[in-house]
C-alpha cells in the first residue's frame, strides 16, 4: 500500500484511460506521457494497460505501507527514497515505511510511479483514471492507494533503460494539418510555425499557449476535438488539447498533435519554447 | 459498443421520414487514427437524423474506439493510425447503404432555471445588446421545446437545437475560467446547461438546480439525444427549495413522453 502524505498540485491515479463514451461526452484520459508511463510498466514488469501515479511537477510525499520495488520514470525532480537521492528510470527497493519526496526540477513536468502488480484506484467504465465528475478528482492527504496484484520481487532483477533526451529537450512538436487549418491565410500560418512559449495556465484539460496568432476565423459548429487538438480561439491565444480534454469544441482546430508529441508537450513547464511541425500524412 | 441512445435517435426520427436523404459529405483525415465526416454547416434536424443513422451503420467495427456525433459532423476514432484511401472508401460505400430504424422512446424534460442576474452572469448585458427586456429575453428562451441533439463538450452537457434568432449571441471573446455547475448559457446559436464546475465561454443567462450529470446512477444522463428539454422559469425560492432536494438524493427530473 502507499500513502499519500502531501497531495501535491494535482497528481493522479491514470492507465490508459476510457475512450467509448463519447456519446455521454465522457473526455478519454489516461496517461499524460505515453511514453514514460510505458517505460515505467515497462521496468517493472508490469502490463502496459496497469494504473500508475501521475505526479506533476515533482510535488507531493509518498509512503510507502510495506515493503515493495517501485520506479519513477519521467520529470526528473531530485527524487529521494528518505535520505537516498534516487535516480529515474530505475527500479529501487523501499522498506516498510520510507518515505518518497522530491526536490529540485532537472527536467520535464510529470512524473510516473509505478509498483509491480500495478496500482488498484476504483474502475469506472473500464478504466481506473481518475477523470472530474467520474471518479474523484486527484490524490488527496490521507488516501491510501493498494496494490493490484501481489507480484513477487524479480530474482533477475529489473533492466535500466536509458532514457530519450529529445522526448524531454526538444521544442519540436510533430503535428498534422488540423480541419480548418486551410481557412488559415500564409501570414497566420507564418506565425503558426514560429516559435511558442507556454503559459502557466496548464493542466491535464489543456495547455495554453502565450503568444498570439491573429485571428479573424469565425467559430465553428461544435464539432469533435481530441486530445492533442490545436484551438485558435477568437484572442487569438491557442490552446493545445490534452488527456483529459472534452470531446467537442466550438474553435477552430487549426493542428492535430502527434500522439508522440502530446506525451512531449506534457513533459513541458511554463516558458519554455515550443514550436509546431507538420509530419505528412501517409496517405489520402 | 452499440449507443443505445443513438438508436433510439434513429428510432424517433424514422417515424417521421420515410426516404433517407443523402447528403454530399466531406472526409478529412484528424490526426493520423481519425477521420472527420461533414455535413452541412447547419444546426438542422434532417441533417442530424441523417448523422446518428450513419453513426448506427458503422458502431459495431472492431478497429473503431470511438465516434463522436456533433451537429454537422460525424468523427470516427480508430485505435490505430489509418490508412486513409482504404477506411475513406469504405464508409463512403457504406453511406450509400445507410437505412432508417424504428420504434421511438423519446422524451421532454421540464427542467427549472432561475434567470436571477445572481445567476444569469450575462442577463442584462445580452437584453442591453439585443434592445430587449430581460423579461422578454427570458420568455424567448423558455418558449422553445429544444432537440437533445447530442451531448458533449463535458459529461453531460446537451447541445440543444432551436435557440430564438433573436437572443442568439456569438461566445465571449475570452473564456471564463470557472463556470458553476448548473449555469444555463448561449453561445451562437446554441444553448445549453453546464453540468459541471467548468472554464467556459458561453453567455450566463441563469442557473438550474437539476444535476445533469450523476456517475452513480446506472445511466449517468437523464436525457439522450432526440429527447426534448422546455425550461421553466422559477424565482430564487424554489431553486433552493429544488437543490435542497437534490442534494438529498430525492429530485427526478420531470418528464412526459414526446
Amino acid at each position: 500500500m502507499i500513502k499519500v502524505l502531501h497531495a501535491g498540485i494535482y497528481n493522479t491515479v491514470q492507465d490508459q484511460g476510457r475512450p467509448g463514451y463519447a456519446k455521454w461526452g465522457i473526455p478519454v484520459s489516461g496517461v499524460m506521457d505515453q511514453y514514460a508511463a510505458r517505460l515505467a510498466n515497462t521496468l517493472v514488469r508490469n502490463q502496459a494497460s496497469d494504473a500508475l501515479i501521475e505526479i506533476t511537477l515533482g510535488q507531493g510525499k509518498f509512503q510507502f505501507s510495506e515493503r515493495t520495488d517501485f520506479c519513477l520514470t519521467g520529470g526528473d525532480y531530485s527524487p529521494k527514497l528518505d535520505e537516498e537521492v534516487l535516480e529515474t528510470n530505475r527500479v529501487y527497493t523501499a522498506k516498510k515505511g520510507a518515505i518518497l519526496t522530491f526536490g529540485k526540477r532537472n527536467y520535464g513536468a510529470i512524473s510516473y510511479l509505478a509498483i509491480p502488480g500495478g496500482i488498484r484506484s476504483e474502475v469506472v467504465l473500464e478504466s481506473r483514471s481518475f477523470s472530474k465528475g467520474i471518479t474523484q478528482n486527484r490524490l488527496e492527504k490521507g488516501d491510501e492507494l493498494k496494490i493490484l496484484r501481489k507480484q513477487t520481487q524479480s530474482e533477475q532483477g529489473y533492466a535500466r533503460i536509458g532514457m530519450r533526451e529529445e522526448h524531454y529537450h526538444s521544442p519540436t512538436l510533430s503535428c498534422f494539418r488540423g480541419p480548418e487549418f486551410d481557412q488559415l491565410n500564409e501570414k497566420q500560418k507564418q506565425r503558426l510555425f514560429a516559435l511558442f512559449t507556454l503559459s502557466k495556465d496548464r493542466n491535464r484539460v489543456g495547455y495554453r499557449l502565450n503568444e498570439s496568432v491573429e485571428n479573424e476565423l469565425k467559430p465553428i459548429l461544435t464539432s469533435a476535438v481530441l486530445p492533442g487538438t490545436v484551438q485558435l480561439t477568437p484572442s487569438g491565444k491557442l490552446i493545445v488539447l490534452m488527456r483529459d480534454c472534452q470531446v467537442s469544441g466550438g474553435y477552430p482546430r487549426v493542428l492535430q498533435l502527434s500522439e508522440n508529441a502530446i506525451s512531449a508537450l506534457s513533459q513541458k513547464v511554463a516558458g519554455e519554447e515550443v514550436s509546431f511541425e507538420i509530419t505528412e500524412q501517409k496517405n489520402g | 459498443m452499440v449507443n443505445e441512445s443513438l438508436i433510439d435517435l434513429c428510432n424517433l426520427w424514422s417515424n417521421s421520414v420515410s426516404d433517407l436523404s443523402k447528403y454530399n459529405l466531406t472526409y478529412k483525415p484528424f490526426g493520423p487514427s481519425a477521420i472527420l465526416i461533414e455535413w452541412p454547416a447547419q444546426i438542422d434536424e434532417d441533417i442530424i437524423r441523417n448523422i446518428a443513422a450513419f453513426e448506427r451503420s458503422i458502431q459495431k467495427k472492431k478497429n473503431i474506439s470511438d465516434t463522436i456525433i456533433a451537429y454537422n459532423s460525424l468523427t470516427i476514432c480508430y485505435n490505430r493510425e489509418v490508412n486513409f484511401d482504404i477506411e475513406i472508401t469504405q464508409l463512403q460505400k457504406q453511406y450509400e447503404e445507410v437505412k432508417p430504424l424504428q420504434d421511438a422512446k423519446s422524451k421532454i424534460w421540464q427542467i427549472p432555471v432561475c434567470y436571477h442576474p445572481d445567476f444569469g452572469l450575462d442577463l442584462e448585458e445580452i437584453a442591453r445588446v439585443k434592445k430587449i427586456s430581460v423579461e422578454e429575453l427570458v420568455r424567448l428562451h423558455t418558449a422553445p421545446d429544444y432537440l437533445v441533439y447530442f451531448i458533449g463538450f463535458q459529461p453531460g452537457f446537451l447541445y440543444l437545437g432551436g435557440l430564438d434568432e433573436k437572443i442568439q449571441l456569438p461566445r465571449r471573446a475570452n473564456p471564463r475560467l470557472r463556470i458553476e455547475k448548473g449555469s444555463v448559457g448561449i453561445g451562437g446559436e446554441q444553448t445549453g446547461v453546464y453540468p459541471m464546475d467548468s472554464a467556459g465561454g458561453w453567455n450566463i443567462v441563469g442557473k438550474s438546480p437539476v444535476d445533469f450529470f450523476d456517475i452513480t446512477k446506472p445511466k449517468p444522463c437523464f436525457a439522450k439525444a432526440g429527447d426534448r428539454i422546455k425550461f421553466t422559469a422559477i424565482d430564487r425560492d424554489a431553486f433552493h427549495e429544488i437543490a435542497v432536494e437534490v442534494r438529498a438524493g430525492k429530485y427526478e427530473p420531470q418528464f412526459e413522453p414526446l
